[in-house]
């Protein structure tokens, strides 16, 4: 075993990080937020212009990167400006276009010269990857596509969408579940957008007759969707783990310098024990992220992933509150940056299965072992 | 002991029962229910009815017209009312001020401010905290300085977090007049007229984006001597009055049983693989938890409320039970967020002005709901953090 990244990964850790402190401010962050995007295109196309795209996918594939690790430094960057730029989008679709095979695509994404969004979640499916009741009918030598989607992230701006359907079986099973790319832009798309209460944008989508081309073979996409749903979920611990170090690093601050009865607060005991508690979940939550990153590609993905995700919904909602506690007052402000760094923590425990879900997991896999 | 409701008591539910019924008005409950934001005619409204019906001042003592409720009674009130969809009163005023005047406010201030308060003729807020002063209180730095006549003072300085002070026609304020001694040896009661000259105040944003607090901002204010409550330099202990004395709803618990009962109606709605999410044993466990303890809370509230109105000393389980009721409501909110899945997420926050038509997205009921768990990580903050309350309980039980 080695806890050192590769001189590579550190250059590209380093890379995101200096772009994230020297370009994204939390003013800058709130603008490109409130854009009708939801973000700045310029700054996307800066990112993946370094590479910062790219990263995310394996050579094969389109990219330069691709591994657990590289995918965790990002985001971990990401979240240390609590990033709107459609990162988690692209590395969704990315990754079930790299199981199709679909290298042009992955390019494009990692190029940044194309938006794309993964379309999986249904109004009713919650965390359950099987539940998909939208269908793919066979029309000419494609597909048309019927159904309701939930929660799309990058939904909005996205060109083309990568669309779980059904073409066989009933809802909720594993089987007969296909993916197809649709054009955004298309006859029979529609698309509701919206921001979501920690600032990134997100839509719901109706699909009425909607061509589709597929992607994969037929009927056999859980393995793909389990695949992206993890990488999903290891990408947005690992940004939670950045939002987490930003919300240590404030509120560790304000403990040194915010005096009341004549002294800083950080001198009384009460509070001194819950920081150090906080600093304690936080090495727990980053030796998780390693956990998870390491074993992305392995055959212990399903436990790693979902033991890091039950952390950050556990350990990162006590950072979050306590954060938030800890300063008082001023971080319940909008103006105050530690509200939307726990903002962000506490919303991540919504993505790809939340605390209880990932503890359901590890309790199932624990079983079958 | 004796835990069953007597005749009287079960009355006194149907009489509240039927107020709620006949005189809250329908369109407010429905805000309430749906979590909009109420408007200030909307808390004029529920003030008037409750006023004419004699429940607004139901707590104040019955010399001034109060009912004289026992500990029940008050429980009855408060959980009818929440479950009905009645809006917490503002309490500024009414459970604030009013007590202040009772105990320490000349005749004068009396007669002129209580029937005043209870008509709605002036809306007041609160002025205690300062950017400097939060959990230390008695550091704060506005000043007021008796002018050459000796009948007015001038008020210069800041006070925070004024909750609903862009609705006010008046604040009352604990002010510097004196930093001889110790920093509590130094601090008056004053009442300022929010429309005198030199009164500013500029909204703060809270973390989900509602306007709820103020930054109240006074230069060279003049304010009548007359104004003051109590003696001068003596504003700390009417503080420290208001502290303990006025706390009867500081537990909510009606508000705690209201939210339960959303989030058990959300937890059969949701649906888990199929089945309501309320079967699902993960959620059901979390669920039971509050249950019970909500249960033990309400009997806490009512055995330290009837102790208190028997002359007991209550200070610590006071500061108790905000402690134990913002975190049980904390954790209500907690899993109401979490019930939602991912419709937690989607947000528009024009949805939650009353008369919005603004898209939502997911079940109904979702728009509000994460917003709520943030806006409510305040009540930990509040009215004294949750870490003085330890200290007050801390200090006059070890020491």
């Amino acid at each position: 075993m080695n806890f050192n990244h590769t001189e590579e990964r550190q250059m590209l850790a380093d890379m995101a990080e200096r772009f994230v402190r020297e370009n994204l401010s939390i003013d800058d962050r709130h603008k490109a937020a409130s854009r009708d995007d939801g973000f700045s295109r310029e700054r996307f196309a800066e990112m993946a212009e370094l590479g910062l795209v790219g990263a995310l996918f394996s050579e094969e594939a389109g990219g330069f990167g691709g591994t657990g690790f590289d995918i965790a430094v990002v985001f971990e960057a990401l979240g240390k400006g609590l990033v709107t730029e459609p990162f988690l989008p692209s590395l969704l679709a990315g990754t079930a276009l790299a199981k199709a095979g679909r290298t042009d695509d992955v390019e494009a994404i990692a190029s940044g010269e194309a938006l794309y969004a993964f379309a999986h979640g249904e109004p009713s499916s919650r965390y359950t990857l099987e539940h998909v009741s939208t269908t793919a009918k066979k029309a000419g030598d494609g597909y048309t596509l019927g159904g309701n989607k939930a929660v799309v992230l990058g939904g909005t701006t996205a060109d083309h969408l990568v669309v779980s359907a059904r073409t066989s079986g009933s809802v909720d099973d594993a089987d007969g579940i296909s993916l197809f790319l649709v054009d955004a832009k298309s006859d029979g798309v529609h698309i509701r957008g919206y921001s979501t209460i920690d600032g990134y944008p997100a839509a719901e989508i109706a699909l009425k007759d909607a061509a589709a081309e597929l992607i994969g073979d037929e009927g056999l996409a859980i393995e793909t969707i389990r695949a992206v749903n993890s990488t999903g979920a290891l990408a947005v611990s690992a940004e939670a783990l950045g939002a987490i170090e930003v919300c240590i690093y404030m509120t560790m601050d304000y403990l040194k310098t915010r005096t009341q009865f004549g002294r800083p607060i950080g001198t009384f005991q009460a509070l001194q024990h819950r920081m150090v508690d906080m600093m304690g979940e936080r090495e727990q939550i980053r030796s998780a992220v390693i956990n998870a990153a390491g074993h992305l590609l392995g055959d212990q993905r399903d436990w790693h992933v979902s033991a890091a995700k039950n952390l950050i919904g556990r350990s990162g909602r006590m950072i979050a509150e306590e954060s938030i506690q800890m300063h008082g007052g001023i971080a319940m402000t909008w103006e105050y940056a530690v509200a939307h760094y726990a903002k962000r923590v506490i919303m991540i425990d919504h993505l790809f299965g939340d605390v209880d879900h990932h503890l359901e997991q590890i309790i199932k896999l624990g079983r079958a072992a | 002991m004796d835990l069953n409701y007597s005749p009287e008591e079960l009355a006194f539910r149907d009489e509240v029962r039927t107020f709620m019924e006949t005189k809250l008005p329908k369109d407010i409950a429905q805000k309430v229910k749906t979590k909009k934001n109420l408007t200030k005619e909307d808390q004029e409204r529920w003030h008037a009815a409750l006023n004419e019906a004699g429940y607004l001042n139901a707590h104040w003592p019955t010399d001034f017209g109060g009912k004289g409720w026992n500990a029940i009674q008050r429980d009855i009130f408060d959980v009818e009312s929440e479950a009905a969809g009645g809006p917490r009163v503002v309490p500024f005023g009414l459970n604030m001020l009013a007590p202040v005047l009772h105990a320490f406010g000349s005749k004068e201030q009396q007669d002129h401010y209580l029937p005043r308060i209870l008509d709605g003729t002036d809306w007041w807020c609160q002025g205690y905290s300062e950017p400097g002063a939060g959990s230390d209180l008695a550091s704060l730095k506005m000043s007021a300085v008796l002018d050459d006549s000796g009948e007015n003072y001038i008020v210069n300085g800041q006070k925070t977090w004024t909750t609903l002070g862009q609705h006010a026609d008046w604040i009352f304020c604990l002010v510097r007049t004196s930093n001889e001694g110790k920093p509590q040896e130094g601090i008056s009661f004053l009442l300022i007229d929010m429309n005198t000259p030199g009164v500013e105040v500029r909204p703060i944003i809270l973390l989900e984006g509602t306007h709820e607090v103020n930054e109240v901002w006074f230069t060279d204010v003049k304010v009548p001597v007359a104004n003051r409550v109590g003696e001068e330099n003596k504003g700390w202990t009417i503080a420290k009055y208001l502290l303990v004395h006025e706390r009867s709803g500081i537990a909510c618990v009606g508000d705690a049983l209201a939210s339960l009962d959303h989030l058990k109606h959300i937890a059969e709605d949701q649906k888990k693989d199929g089945k309501a999410l309320a079967e699902d044993p993960f959620f059901a466990a979390r669920l039971a938890q509050i249950e019970i303890d909500i249960s033990a809370m309400r009997t806490t509230n009512m055995r330290v409320q009837q102790a208190g109105m028997e002359g007991k000393e209550i200070g610590p389980q006071v500061s108790q039970l905000k402690i134990t009721g913002t975190v049980l409501r904390q954790s209500i909110n907690d899993l109401t967020r979490r019930a939602l899945g991912p419709y937690a997420m989607p947000f528009v926050s024009e949805a939650l002005e009353g008369g919005s038509n603004a898209e939502t997205f997911g079940p109904d009921y979702a728009n509000p709901l994460a917003a709520d768990y943030f806006n409510h990580r305040k009540t930990s903050i509040y009215g004294g953090s949750n870490e003085i309350q330890r200290n007050i309980i801390a200090k006059m039980t070890l020491s």
